[in-house]
């Protein structure tokens, strides 16, 4: 796409005149060029209604101790349980429907996942444009502790924040944002630098306008195409990082489980042969992360200007 | 040059000791060692004794300053569970966790640099694209899962190799090591490959960009028209080409392959310092965190700053930047 293109689009999206594109209307067709990442956004649309609609999709309550009893447990997939259900997936090791936790847990795997990518980038973003806004003094000590905290990885720190505070939902949410939100601070302050310079903010600098509305108004709607690629695959990082903390015991409690945790109490049962109790688990992670992943990968060759044709 | 050094010394001193403050308050506040260390028969008396001996009587601040004092001459306490030294139990288990580590690094250099040399001259070949879109599964795929589906196929389905702890060790320079007999090998492979795999995907990025930059530089295009057989210009012109950046990176992750031996080790049983960890947090036996806490964070303050100055020494910008600041 020529320049002079780009320019009548930007031009048309007030006006909506027809037979030229919107940025939105160019920013789908050239996302959907890619098979595989529309597949993938449809795998994520079908994940996150899985997740947000998990009472009504799952065929029991993995939660009510009234109907999990131990007599169903390490049920085979197809098998039937004790209140008349077939176990689609077989059940665990406490006897609850194998399915069904799993819906629950995609759930929180999932809301931990973009509750901390969401939080951390609010944070990221307002401690970069302060960074790079302000400059001088305040950019310099910023920086030092964003790359001071970079240079551990993500892993050690969130394990020395969980065996310090202890687990739990509200822990391990805590452990991601702080692991999370330097990544988020560099990227913008580094596009926030670029975009300082040019003659918009010098326009709007010249017209008076408060700094807090510089910054918000004009500064950060031009960061934001590098922050959703950022966001998305933080996103996926953060799931990932979860249920591994979670597999190491020191993530989410056994009475919440997310993925990770189903996965590692199924990870007692694999000599036995009770193979799906961590396998089915593992699966809906891997699905989730890679999708997730493949969807990000391709936001970042469609937002990326360099690579604009 | 030396302002710095001293700067950096600095600033890695407050990290140490900010972190060592943090662990040690955290791990004070979560849970009561007494209730598990004692057994409930024992009387109040039995109780309040073993409670001293521990310590555990004192003020926060106080068992604080004599963990720091101690600290300070090596002595990171002793474990409630084994009564040894703490830091005696880390440093037992450390070969093997550097062991893993290396052949890690190993298998990540002597794979990936091929595999992504290979990407890289050959972009559009089916098999550079399998290695691409390997390598992104690398990437993205949690260290766990992926040593789970290992164990899975190749211990519990096919029954190849051993799925769990280390082989038989032998000692060389007083160091016990498992890479000198086949058992040791068989035991050593699977968790090798498992916390290589990140590193691998990295390499073989690293490689892919630096082969495809290299090739079309004008002391490629000469050694060519100079005659220089193809093998030699790929082995030779190319492969010290892209060494750099490769060799820079694998010295800053070696860090982080340790950290991440925490999870290999915990799901193949590998009785490393990240295992000991993870038992120690199941067991509240809070001087080996501590301890086990306080030595990997130093451990990396020091491979940063050793980074760092080789960076300022190998580009004095660096340095220069940092004197301004």
């Amino acid at each position: 796409m020529t320049v002079i293109n780009e320019d009548a689009g930007v031009a048309s999206a007030g006006q909506g005149s027809e037979g030229v594109e919107t940025p939105f209307q160019r920013f789908v067709s050239d996302f959907t060029e890619s098979k595989i990442a529309v597949v993938s956004a449809f795998v994520v649309l079908a994940i996150v209604f899985i997740a947000v609609f998990a009472p009504l999709i799952a065929p029991t309550d993995p939660y009510d101790l009234s109907i999990v009893t131990v007599a169903d447990k390490t049920m085979a997939p197809g098998a039937v349980m004790q209140s008349g259900q077939i176990a689609h997936m077989g059940t665990d090791g406490s006897g609850r429907d194998l399915l069904s936790g799993m819906i629950y847990g995609l759930r929180i795997s999932l809301g931990i996942g973009i509750g901390s990518a969401v939080v951390a980038l609010a944070i990221g973003v307002v401690v970069g444009l302060i960074a790079a806004y302000a400059g001088g003094r305040v950019d310099s000590v910023i920086m030092r502790l964003v790359d001071m905290q970079l240079s551990f990885p993500a892993i050690l720190i969130a394990l020395v924040l969980l065996v310090t505070l202890g687990k739990g939902v509200d822990k391990t949410l805590f452990a991601l944002i702080v692991v999370q939100w330097a990544y988020y601070a560099r990227t913008v302050r580094g596009s926030a630098l670029v975009e300082r310079r040019k003659e918009y903010i010098e326009s709007a600098q010249c017209l008076a306008l408060s700094k807090a509305r510089i910054l918000y108004r004009h500064l950060f709607p031009n960061v934001l195409a590098p922050l959703i690629v950022v966001g998305t695959m933080q996103t996926a990082h953060a799931i990932a990082l979860e249920a591994t903390l979670s597999f190491l015991g020191i993530g989410m409690e056994q009475t919440e489980p997310s993925l990770g945790s189903l996965i590692s109490n199924g990870f007692q049962y694999i000599h036995s042969g009770h193979y799906w109790i961590s396998i089915f688990p593992g699966l809906a992670l891997l699905f989730t992360i890679v999708s997730i992943n493949l969807v990000g990968d391709r936001l970042r060759d469609v937002l990326n200007p360099r690579l604009a044709k | 040059m030396t302002v710095f050094i001293i700067r950096r010394l600095m600033q890695a001193a407050v990290v140490v000791f900010f972190m060592s403050f943090l662990v040690f308050s955290g791990v004070f506040v979560i849970g009561d060692p007494v209730d598990i260390l004692i057994s409930d028969e024992a009387d109040e008396e039995d109780r309040e004794r073993a409670i001293a001996a521990l310590g555990l009587d004192k003020p926060f601040h106080i068992q604080y300053l004599r963990f720091l004092g101690k600290a300070l001459q090596g002595d990171l306490g002793e474990s409630f569970i084994f009564e040894e030294p703490a830091l005696l139990l880390i440093l037992e288990r450390m070969p093997a966790t550097m062991e893993l580590a290396l052949f890690a690094l190993l298998l990540a250099v002597v794979l990936g640099i091929p595999l992504g040399m290979w990407a890289g001259l050959k972009p559009d070949s089916v098999a550079a694209k399998s290695i691409m879109t390997g390598s992104i599964l690398g990437f993205s795929l949690p260290t766990f899962w992926v040593g789970i589906m290992m164990m899975m196929l190749f211990a519990v389905m096919l029954g190849w190799l051993p799925s769990t702890g280390r082989g038989e060790t032998s000692e060389i320079f007083g160091l016990e090591v498992s890479f000198t007999s086949w058992d040791g090998i068989r035991h050593l492979l699977m968790p090798a490959i498992n916390l290589s795999l990140f590193k691998l995907a990295l390499v073989i990025r690293l490689s892919r960009a630096g082969t495809k930059e290299v090739i079309h530089q004008d002391y490629i295009k000469f050694a060519r028209a100079k005659g220089v057989s193809r093998n030699r210009i790929i082995l030779v012109h190319v492969l010290k080409n892209i060494m750099i950046p490769v060799v820079t990176v694998i010295g800053l992750e070696f860090g982080g392959l340790v950290a991440f031996s925490i999870v290999t080790e915990t799901v193949f049983a590998w009785p490393g310092m990240g295992k000991l960890l993870i038992d120690s947090i199941g067991l509240l036996d809070r001087p080996v965190i501590v301890a086990y806490l306080t030595i990997i964070v130093f451990l990396f303050v020091i491979i940063n700053l050793v980074v760092d100055i080789l960076y300022s020494i190998l580009d004095p910008r660096v340095r220069l930047q940092e004197m301004k600041a």
